[in-house]
């Protein structure tokens, strides 16, 4: 392993490099790529690094990236690209398909907000808008977590028993123009990690098949419950991908969620990305003054862990969740899901806090305040801003 | 050589086009798709298809009219698909030949964009753009492949914009070959189709596609009016080398426009006097001519 000093987007663009590379002696990697601040040095890297069986294509938008990376999917190839904000607006109907098609197309979403007005900083709502994508969804908390969920997401997404898409999201700037020091695997111990990307559904002359033309309703929904049974499977796929991880690597990532102090807490906080770090300090300072305080990283969003997120609150009775995102007319949209969750656990308070939208510093002093404010309530309310500039 | 019609199962599988597919009697389609694969040699293309009647053709899963590897693209995504799987054939030294086969509105309007990108990047594909000069798939409306005057869903009173000139556009690119394919002109259209094969690099081949449905024609006559098209100057057979390099391949032969439009109630309906088309075909042939005399195409 070689530490090195490194932005998230030279991380990523690492890491996917790595990825493409090892499937050199299969049918190697091709993609398309288009740039979009914050994301933008990930596919200048990829443009720069030499393959020995790759093709980065520089499309017009990134509609046409998604759509050279389903062309190479179906011709068999390991597949990836990045993008953010409107650029993944832009994307959409293409992620749809790259879902709908069962294509293990592997993508970096570097959070940003959705314009207009224009605004280049992190909130997350522009990958969740694409939850309905039929693509498994990773949220990271740094450098290295990062580039393993990379890895990790193609071992699934290729994995027969999955065959979807997956993205991986961390926040613009905090994460993608900051440095931090990475473990940056060799490409042996990679190429030992994935396995040769197999498309089983990939154009072959020996089984001509239309891929993707007309169905009718029963055989639709058929399609969709399929994609449904193959995203229940995902948490016993992942926690396999995370114990060959540290096999081959020696260390092992988070899986689905991530607890600290759970065990006991009465109060309990849930974040994703760079926020579930500052959360994490919060929680230990407020630990060391003796407050049950307790905290569960969100890395997995799609599939949403249902149950992981229910057993991971452990006694807790109020619930707090931090959404750097929004869905107007209804509120946080990690809120939505974690209430879906505790559906069986009616005493659990359950308190929605919009911060840091648009990009604002989620502070440990604004989290403070917004754990002041969760232990002082009796009663679940409706989702609650907490501007950060008030 | 592959038959037109199927004779025997391995003819009736691997056409490019099987027989009982969904499409109208008299669609140009349907000669086209057939031409392209006696053109091929036996060779068997992967078709990439956008959202046209070109999908519908292949009827519903699990069954296909397509007797080769197709894939389904979004509306604006042909050439980017077939960018992908033509980058991955060529990193793995397979000799695949990719074809989009589209339709107007995937081509002159919605796909625009992406079809410039994959030409300007010269990538490796044949285009082939089917023009019925209408959204056939959605009912017929208006695309800017539609010419002036004709009456639509959506130009209930006859449209008042000219025809986007496609080859010119594509011209434009540099690509390596342009050409117009004509479905009453199939030894040019064979030819054709053998020369795009040859050639590496974007090719673009327009069709001009009957569509009874949409042009309110009688099927049988479909290659006729197509005949009628060429001979009147309408849709000239030509073809462009590298942007510069132009040959005409069949000259007008004075057959008067009313031959064409007189067939078709999309013109009749709206009452175009087809004296007003003649001076645009007069000039677009002049313009034809002019170029070809000034670059000369001096190939095979």
């Amino acid at each position: 392993m070689a530490k090195a000093l490194v932005t998230g987007n030279h991380a990523a663009g690492h890491a996917l490099a790595l990825a493409g590379e090892a499937n050199r002696a299969a049918r190697g990697c091709a993609a398309g790529a288009y740039p979009i601040t914050p994301q933008t040095e990930i596919i200048e890297y990829l443009r720069s690094f030499e393959f020995t069986k790759g093709r980065i294509v520089p499309v017009e938008s990134e509609h046409s990236a998604m759509g050279v990376c389903i062309g190479a999917s179906l011709a068999g190839a390991r597949s990836f690209t990045a993008s953010s904000a409107n650029g993944l607006a832009y994307m959409t109907e293409n992620v749809f398909a790259a879902g709908y098609y069962r294509l293990p197309i592997v993508m970096i979403a570097v959070n940003r907000t959705l314009g207009p007005p224009w605004n280049i900083w992190a909130d997350q709502g522009d990958s969740l808008a694409l939850r309905d994508a039929a693509w498994l969804q990773f949220y990271v908390d740094s450098h290295q977590e990062l580039v393993d969920t990379i890895l990790v997401a193609f071992r699934i997404a290729e994995d027969q028993r999955v065959l979807l898409p997956a993205l991986v999201a961390m926040d613009g700037f905090i994460t993608s123009h900051t440095q931090m020091v990475v473990d940056l695997p060799e490409q042996e111990l990679v190429d030992r990690y994935l396995p040769h990307c197999e498309v089983p559904h990939r154009l072959r002359h020996d089984r001509p098949t239309t891929v993707g033309g007309m169905t009718w309703p029963r055989e639709t929904e058929h399609h969709r419950i399929e994609i449904q049974q193959a995203m229940e499977r995902v948490p016993e796929v992942l926690e396999e991908a995370l114990d060959e991880f540290a096999t081959v690597f020696g260390r092992r990532p988070d899986g689905a969620v991530a607890a600290n102090h759970t065990e006991d807490a009465d109060t309990v906080l849930f974040a994703c990305n760079t926020m579930a770090r500052t959360l994490r300090r919060v929680v230990q300072e407020r630990r060391k003054k003796g407050e049950k305080v307790g905290m569960v990283k969100n890395k997995l969003f799609r599939p949403f862990p249902r149950e992981a997120v229910a057993a991971a609150i452990g006694p807790a009775t109020k619930v707090g969740v931090l959404d750097r995102n929004h869905s107007p007319g209804s509120g946080g949209i990690f809120w939505q899901e974690i209430v879906t969750s505790l559906r069986h656990r009616p005493e659990v308070l359950v308190q929605d806090y919009l911060v840091g939208l648009g990009g604002g510093d989620v502070t440990p002093a604004f989290i403070d305040e917004i754990i002041d404010d969760l232990q002082a309530r009796t009663r679940s309310e409706e989702p609650v801003w907490k501007e950060v500039a008030a | 050589m592959t038959t037109t019609v199927a004779q025997d199962f391995a003819s009736y599988c691997h056409n490019v086009l099987r027989p009982g597919n969904t499409n109208c009697a008299g669609c140009g389609m349907s000669i086209g798709l057939q031409w392209l694969d006696q053109a091929l040699d036996g060779e068997k293309p992967f078709l990439v298809i956008p959202a046209c009647c070109g999908i519908v053709t292949a009827g519903a899963f699990p069954t296909s009219a397509y007797g080769v590897p197709t894939a389904a693209a979004t509306f604006a995504s042909a050439p980017a698909l077939a960018t992908g799987l033509s980058a991955v054939a060529e990193l793995n030294g397979e000799n695949q030949v990719t074809v989009c086969w589209t339709g107007d509105g995937g081509t002159y309007d919605i796909g625009m964009a992406t079809l410039s990108a994959a030409a300007e990047r010269n990538e490796d594909m044949i285009y082939v753009c089917y023009d019925n000069e209408i959204y056939g798939n959605t009912g017929g409306q208006r695309s800017s492949a539609t010419p002036e005057g004709v009456r639509t869903t959506t130009t209930p009173y006859g449209k008042t914009e000219v025809k986007k000139d496609m080859m010119a556009i594509m011209a434009a690119h540099r690509i390596p070959y342009a050409a117009t394919l004509s479905v009453a002109h199939r030894e040019d259209f064979i030819r054709k189709v053998r020369l795009a094969r040859k050639t590496r690099g974007f090719r673009f081949l327009l069709m001009l596609s009957p569509c009874p449905t949409g042009w309110k024609s009688e099927p049988e006559e479909s290659v006729e009016l197509i005949d009628y098209a060429v001979r009147c100057g309408l849709f000239p057979l030509y073809e462009v080398f590298h942007g510069d390099r132009y040959r005409i391949n069949v000259r007008p032969d004075g057959t008067p426009v009313e031959q064409y439009t007189k067939r078709q109630r999309r013109y009749t309906s709206a009452a175009i006097d087809p004296a007003t088309l003649q001076p645009h075909i007069d000039a677009q042939t002049r313009r034809l001519e002019t170029l070809e005399k000034a670059f000369p195409y001096h190939g095979a």
